[in-house]
């Protein structure tokens, strides 16, 4: 028996898995070019402090690297233990990108990451350059694939629905791959992992530079990071997801949602920029409204209009009336393969089979739905607004904080001073967290944003879910919060320990805290204490 | 290529997935197993983890690209059986869990209780899963109690413990015994001195083991268990629909394709004579035809489950007709065709630079070289 609280444990164990999981994903995938830059530029000036360089920042990248694959092992298999339904119904479409992308782009990427920390005695520097870039390479190929398979979720095309395997089916594998959607959640997210990554190594650099420790190689860091973040977080911004929120009805309501945009607005609408959402009488309380912005940045036209929340519900009902015929007609046809009836009434209405699906969560015998139950499956086609308004406009603002930050470290950088400039560097150390904020942040927009469904106006969250207890989920969803969280604390202690000690846990002779003079500690003295 | 062909081709395909993790994996696995015995003090550990440290996490790929795979070309088995078998999933996942962090953390702290704490989560991380995993195959072999309704969604009716019959965990053992041969053979090739002579014995120790456990299995398998036959007449064209088809529980069910195919015998056959042939090879001191020899063994033992079902997959104790086969748990015939093109380019591309990194890193590792490289090994 799927009951909700079966549901939420599955879907509260999912989504804190997959956070976990993307505290250490957008610093694999923006760190793993930061280290591209500077090995080429080890191999073009030939000067040894580049490499010393791509092996510091290297250890702290092996750190988050371990913990990467720990959760993401865990993300691999959840839909089969916990998403079993949906693991069969969207399967033939969802596992294909899975599959290519441990094909395509893990191997890649965990072969060469063996050769970039092992291979620096065997390898020349050409040869070793190439690992780290096909390392790099493999990591962000993995994140276009695993957004292919997430757009088809938010924008599910190229597929049909077939009664007798009872599944959706491919018809149109390109038209999955370059879906708008997944394109544009491609870019995003790799913009938002550069980002991460270059926060990073610009507050760790400044916190040498606060000491006044390390600080040729500590300046040099700085630099590449502040024209690898400012470019990225501008790329994060402009190319944006909202480019894609146009782009079917799935991206249309949770656009809805995310603006608390109740009523339809001639076009182009306009930007709440503040607004107390009030769900219940469908209306903002005291809306800060600017006119035009909305229509702009969302339709990138003048004429096009963009349905609010009560005409998205109006359409709804509609096909979910619609969709009670299909499911009706569907459940004769799996009786019977021939009732030719059945068939023509289930083509008739087919296009509305997710929506029929709806009514599921309040009965068994959706032919029989009561008209509260289809006012109750209505409401539910549009996700809470609240925290969608409140986690879009944190992440945004966090995007412009970021650019804005990068934007004095480049120049700066290009200035020559920035050593001097204690303000921008505190900024710099203590703003460290904030990519990671609004990534998860950004997560919660895409897929909180998509509720009810796990597939967008196919498949509803609440029959997606493996036929468990609850106590199993209560039980798993313990072990994976108590690991994770010890996994995490011993992460950040090891992150800790050797970004305090800086280049020095090379062992190279050359780095603060090694160099014996004035009581210096020797080299791996830090180590042994610990 | 037509629907038939299409679905026997990803039978062979997940089998040689899944024989590619147990080669491949299951070596780094079975380093795992050994490390607390044969290693004696922290530098011979450090330099047996170091045979594998530029390796381990490509191998594991081979199990998340399996997973993958599953998921794609046979989406039912992969739903059906990842949540029946919950919490064996879940023990394997979190055994998983200390093998990248166990590789990757343990010499980054000097400590000594850290670091043995870390060499006993990468026994975990070795022993657990092969063991898990055969005690899944062996639950398999037996039927596993899950049923569909009509939208195919399925309910398992089983529990944990029952998994843990006395059949399947000695499918475990002989699945354990598998891997840490695997791993005490990649390890003859990468060490010298008294870890060398150490991991020899462990070599011939748990090849004997594996041709006594497997025997008795096969035997078991042969007179103490029953099998399923379909008996519907299969359309293997048709569209895959589980609930089409009627089966039966036979005794001695398992063993009619070896009848029928007398060639199939040549799979457990080739089991025992490569395990023989490691046997052979580590008192040879042959340290690379041992490890080929247990890797053939690794396709025989894994080849040997899988063509005595075929071709069912997972078949169901409480409700026969709603086991899976090879024919009725697949995809599309676009996506299997389409999974086809993409394993037929990539994975050539896969076993080239594999080699070449094994090529670049090939040596015996050495407790000096450890100890000279101390900052820069695991």
């Amino acid at each position: 028996m799927l009951t909700e609280e079966l549901v939420d444990l599955s879907r509260l164990q999912f989504a804190v898995t997959a956070l976990y999981h993307f505290l250490f994903v957008p610093l694999t995938l923006g760190l793993a070019f930061i280290l591209v830059i500077m090995e080429l530029t080890y191999v073009i000036t030939d000067r040894p402090i580049y490499k010393d360089m791509v092996r510091f920042w290297g250890k702290l990248f092996g750190i988050n690297f371990a913990l990467g694959v720990t959760t993401g092992i865990t993300m691999e298999f959840q839909f089969g233990t916990n998403w079993a339904y949906y693991s069969h119904y969207v399967g033939d479409i969802f596992g294909a990108p899975l599959a290519i992308e441990g094909l395509m782009a893990f191997f890649l990427e965990s072969t060469f990451i063996g050769l970039f920390f092992f291979g620096w005695d065997r390898l020349n520097k050409w040869k070793h350059f190439m690992v780290t870039v096909l390392m790099a390479v493999g990591s962000n190929l993995s994140a276009l694939w695993i957004l292919i398979a997430n757009g088809w979720m938010q924008n599910p095309l190229g597929a049909e629905f077939s009664y007798v395997t009872m599944r959706m089916e491919m018809t149109d594998f390109w038209s999955i791959v370059f879906n708008p959607v997944a394109q544009a959640k491609f870019v995003h997210t790799v913009s938002a992992g550069y980002v991460t990554a270059s926060l990073f190594v610009l507050g760790i650099s400044s916190y040498y530079l606060l000491k006044g420790r390390d600080l040729d190689f500590a300046r040099r860091s700085f630099r590449i990071a502040a024209g690898f973040g400012f470019a990225s977080a501008l790329s994060v911004i402009v190319l944006g997801d909202e480019s894609g929120y146009t782009i079917g009805e799935s991206q249309q309501t949770k656009m809805a949602a995310i603006e608390a945009m109740w009523e339809t607005e001639p076009a182009p609408a306009g930007f709440t920029v503040f607004a107390l959402p009030n769900e219940t009488e469908m209306r903002n309380d005291y809306a800060l409204h600017i006119p035009y912005v909305l229509g702009l940045i969302g339709t990138r036209s003048l004429t096009e209009t963009m349905p609010g929340i009560k005409e998205i519900k109006e359409r709804n009902r509609e096909r979910i009336e619609n969709g009670i015929q299909a499911v009706t007609a569907l459940e004769r046809l799996r009786k019977h393969r021939d009732d030719a009836a059945a068939r023509a009434a289930f083509e008739a209405s087919k296009a509305d089979l997710g929506f029929g699906l709806l009514l599921k969560k309040y009965t068994v015998d959706v032919s029989q739905a009561t008209p509260e139950m289809i006012q109750q499956a209505v409401d539910d086609t549009i996700p809470r607004v609240a925290p969608l308004f409140w986690s879009f406009r944190l992440m945004v603002a966090l995007g412009f904080a970021f650019l804005l930050l990068f934007g004095f470290a480049l120049f700066y950088s290009v200035k020559g001073n920035f050593i001097e400039k204690k303000w921008l560097l505190r900024w710099a150390l203590w703003f460290i967290p904030m990519p990671w904020i609004a990534a998860e942040l950004g997560w919660v927009v895409a897929e909180y944003g998509r509720q009810p469904w796990t597939i967008y106006g196919v498949l509803p969250t609440h029959i997606s879910v493996s036929n468990l207890t609850p106590g199993n989920i209560y039980g798993s969803l313990a072990g994976f919060v108590g690991f994770y969280t010890v996994l995490l604390i011993v992460e950040m202690v090891l992150m800790t320990k050797y970004a305090r000690q800086g280049p020095a846990s090379l062992g190279t002779g050359k780095y603060h805290g090694e160099i014996a003079a004035g009581g210096a500690l020797p080299a791996g003295a830090v180590a042994d204490k610990i | 290529m037509d629907y038939e062909t299409l679905k026997l081709v990803w039978w062979l395909l997940v089998g040689v997935l899944l024989v590619g993790f147990a080669i491949m994996d299951g070596h780094d696995m079975g380093m795992g197993v050994l490390l607390p015995f044969v290693g004696r003090n922290d530098l011979e550990r450090r330099a047996i983890i170091n045979t594998v440290a530029p390796h381990w996490d490509g191998n594991q790929v081979w199990f998340i690209t399996a997973g993958g795979a599953i998921f794609a070309a046979w989406p039912l088995v992969y739903a059906t059986a990842f949540s029946g078998f919950y919490w064996a999933m879940m023990a394997a996942l979190w055994a998983l869990f200390f093998r990248p962090v166990g590789f990757d953390y343990r010499s980054k702290i000097k400590h000594p209780m850290w670091r043995s704490t870390w060499d006993w989560g990468l026994f975990i991380g070795g022993a657990v899963p092969p063991v898990i995993f055969g005690v899944a195959f062996g639950n398999l072999l037996l039927g596993v109690p899950f049923r569909f309704n009509d939208y195919l969604m399925s309910t398992y009716t089983g529990s944990f413990w029952e998994l843990l019959n006395p059949f399947a965990l000695l499918a475990g053992v002989v699945s354990l015994a598998m891997i840490t041969t695997q791993g005490a053979n990649y390890l003859m090739m990468r060490t010298e001195g008294a870890i060398y002579r150490r991991v020899r014995t462990a070599s011939l120790i748990f090849a004997v083991l594996t041709i006594a456990i497997f025997a008795l299995a096969g035997v078991w398998v042969a007179t103490g268990i029953e099998g399923y036959v379909i008996t519907s007449v299969v359309d293997p064209g048709a569209l895959p629909d589980p609930l089409a088809k009627t089966v039966e529980v036979q005794a001695g069910a398992w063993m009619h394709n070896y009848t029928q195919y007398v060639w199939a015998m040549w799979v457990p056959i080739a089991a025992f004579a490569a395990l023989a042939a490691s046997v052979l090879f580590s008192r040879l001191h042959q340290a690379g035809a041992a490890f080929w020899s247990s890797s053939v063994a690794c396709a025989g033992i894994i080849g040997t489950a899988g063509v005595s079902m075929f071709p069912f997959v997972m078949p169901s104790s409480l409700d026969p007709r709603s086991s899976l086969t090879a024919y009725d748990a697949v995809s599309s015939h676009l996506t299997l065709g389409l999974m086809l093109g993409a394993t037929v380019i990539f994975m050539p591309l896969i076993v080239f630079y594999t080699a070449w990194a094994y090529k670049v890193m090939w040596g015996k590792v050495t407790t000096e070289y450890i100890a000279a490289n101390d900052k820069s090994v695991y």
